[in-house]
């Protein structure tokens, strides 16, 4: 068992202009088994490309993806994806959706069945199995996509902003049940989020990436994953060091979008 | 998601006459094309009216019969079309040819069509092969090519077939390539993620998702096959609802012109009120990814 490792990894896109974008400049990450980490930056900082990269659905133009000493060359079940939305198949009920990577996979029928109904508790939908995935809302889809991620039983999780399409207080519930669920499960994951305190609750550590070229300029080791499991999510976000952390990772944030987007402040009158 | 006004209650909501409960909340109306309701009652008196007439005219002796025919001297027909058939083939072998070659045309499209619609989404080759056949077919009307098909196959079923099975495969082609095109890469990424294979992919989630596209060309391939088939029947048939009031005219009998080109529209509206039906019974997720 291993985690997964970016070796060197450098993306540059070449348009059918002929421009070039440099959207990954060189990252390095070391991902541990049973780890869960964060990755936040402005936009185009290149996380989502970093996440295709890890999935597969994107060759770097350098550097490799290791797992467990094999270079991941394409998508595969090792590596599950939870997408921000519209990945799920809705024409498919809520049970079929999550037995699908079980089902292609030629899994017996009955065990399948068993572990979609174990899933459907965890996720709080067990009265929902039957009902087509268009009828549910935002933050339910966003469940039965878990669900079907880990009916997979995949080694290692990627979330693409998981969260990202749900309003605030979804948000904050869907939050402790990702943390249950490594909790549970103990797999490992890969967060990426447009959200500081999201990104600091969730994350063991956190990677801070920077745009143009996309690279990783920070890293904190972030304690407050684990007490998530026992202290309640609210009296972790208050409590000062939380706050703290977060201030200084927004301001850095902040000072990056503001080199991008410009300053928010008045003009100087000439 | 639109909110569907609560059902309407009462013989005037129904009739179109009052607004339902939901849209009287409303204070902006114009503009608003939800709050327009069916009007039904103007529907119904629509048809009165131009049926009333009718038979005024018919009454006073308006109507000279080589133009249009009284209203009971149509009746007299059709009841004569229903008991002795038209030319020793019964009316109902009349409607029953037509809409069996539209739907044998339409299908055999399908059958040939979606596969061959699926390979130009999925396949540089299978696009660049098929590309100019269907883009210079596309335009052509299928009623152009009926001197072209007779001189193939004749006047028999074979000709009418092949020719609605030409209007209807180009038709199911560009509609199974544009599901294809629609289909959201996330689901397809999702899909290999979770370990499906590629033909896993093909039939579990790109078929399945060009499904209302498909399902909306077969609708387009309907309407299209029975408007050519009526029209090829006028051009070269001795069946069918198309040749029967074209065989009418040179007798001169008005009214069975008249009954036939009702039957005609009839029958037109009836397969669209089917295929929505059917849209909605087989095709629920439409419009919802």
């Amino acid at each position: 068992m291993s985690g997964i490792v970016a070796d060197k990894i450098s993306m540059v896109f070449t348009l059918p202009s002929g421009e070039q974008v440099h959207a990954l400049n060189d990252v390095n990450l070391n991902v541990k088994d049973g780890e869960i980490i964060s990755v936040l930056g402005p936009s185009g900082c290149g996380k989502t490309t970093l996440l295709n990269i890890i999935a597969g659905f994107l060759k770097p133009t350098s550097g490799k993806i290791v797992r467990e000493n094999i270079e991941v060359t394409g998508p595969g079940p090792d590596r599950g994806m939870v997408f921000q939305q519209g990945a799920l198949f809705e024409w498919m009920t809520v049970e079929k959706n999550i037995a699908f990577g079980p089902k292609m996979a030629g899994r017996p029928a009955a065990d399948t069945k068993r572990k979609v109904d174990e899933l459907l508790q965890i996720v709080g939908l067990q009265d929902f199995g039957k009902k087509p995935v268009y009828q549910l809302s935002g933050g339910m889809q966003q469940r039965v996509a878990l669900a079907r991620c880990l009916a997979n039983d995949p080694e290692v999780i990627l979330m693409d902003e998981p969260l990202g399409a749900l309003d605030a207080l979804t948000r904050e519930k869907m939050q402790g049940l990702v943390l249950k669920l490594w909790k549970e499960t103990r797999k490992t994951i890969i967060l990426i989020t447009h959200s500081v305190e999201e990104a600091l609750f969730l994350g063991e550590r956190l990677i801070v990436m920077a745009p143009r070229p996309g690279r990783i300029l920070r890293e904190y080791e972030l304690p407050f994953a684990d007490r998530g499991l026992v202290e309640s999510p609210r009296q972790i976000k208050a409590s000062p060091e939380f706050v703290e952390t977060r201030e200084e990772v927004l301001s850095l944030i902040w000072g990056m979008e503001e080199e991008i987007m410009g300053s928010d402040k008045e003009p100087e009158p000439a | 998601m639109s909110k569907h006004p609560a059902p309407p209650s009462g013989l005037s909501v129904w009739l179109g006459l009052k607004d339902n409960v939901f849209t009287q909340q409303k204070t902006v109306r114009f503009g608003d094309a939800s709050a327009v309701n069916s009007g039904r009652f103007y529907s119904i008196l629509t048809v009165v009216i131009l049926l009333a007439a009718w038979g005024i005219a018919s009454g006073l002796g308006l109507l000279q019969s080589f133009y249009w025919p009284s209203i009971d001297a149509t009746l007299a027909r059709l009841i004569k079309l229903f008991t002795e058939g038209f030319r020793n083939v019964a009316f109902w072998d009349h409607i029953g040819i037509s809409v069996f070659r539209v739907l044998a045309g339409v299908l055999l499209g399908a059958v040939i069509g979606v596969p061959l619609g699926l390979a130009m989404g999925l396949s540089s080759v299978a696009r660049g092969f098929f590309d100019p056949i269907v883009e210079f077919m596309r335009p052509i009307p299928p009623l152009a090519l009926i001197p072209l098909i007779i001189l193939w196959f004749g006047i028999d079923e074979t000709a009418k077939i092949f020719l609605l099975f030409l209007a209807s495969l180009f038709i199911m082609t560009i509609a199974a390539r544009s599901g294809v095109n629609s289909v959201k890469i996330t689901k397809v990424h999702a899909a290999y993620s979770l370990g499906a294979s590629r033909v896993q992919i093909l039939f579990h989630v790109i078929l399945p998702n060009a499904l209302p596209e498909i399902f909306t060309g077969l609708r387009t391939a309907m309407g299209v096959c029975w408007g050519t088939v009526v029209a090829a029947e006028l051009v070269a048939a001795d069946k069918g609802v198309g040749s029967m009031i074209m065989i009418a005219k040179n007798f001169l009998q008005t009214d069975t012109v008249v009954i036939g080109i009702f039957v005609i529209g009839l029958i037109g509206y009836t397969i669209e009120l089917g295929m929505r039906y059917l849209e909605r019974l087989l095709i629920p997720w439409q419009g919802k990814g």
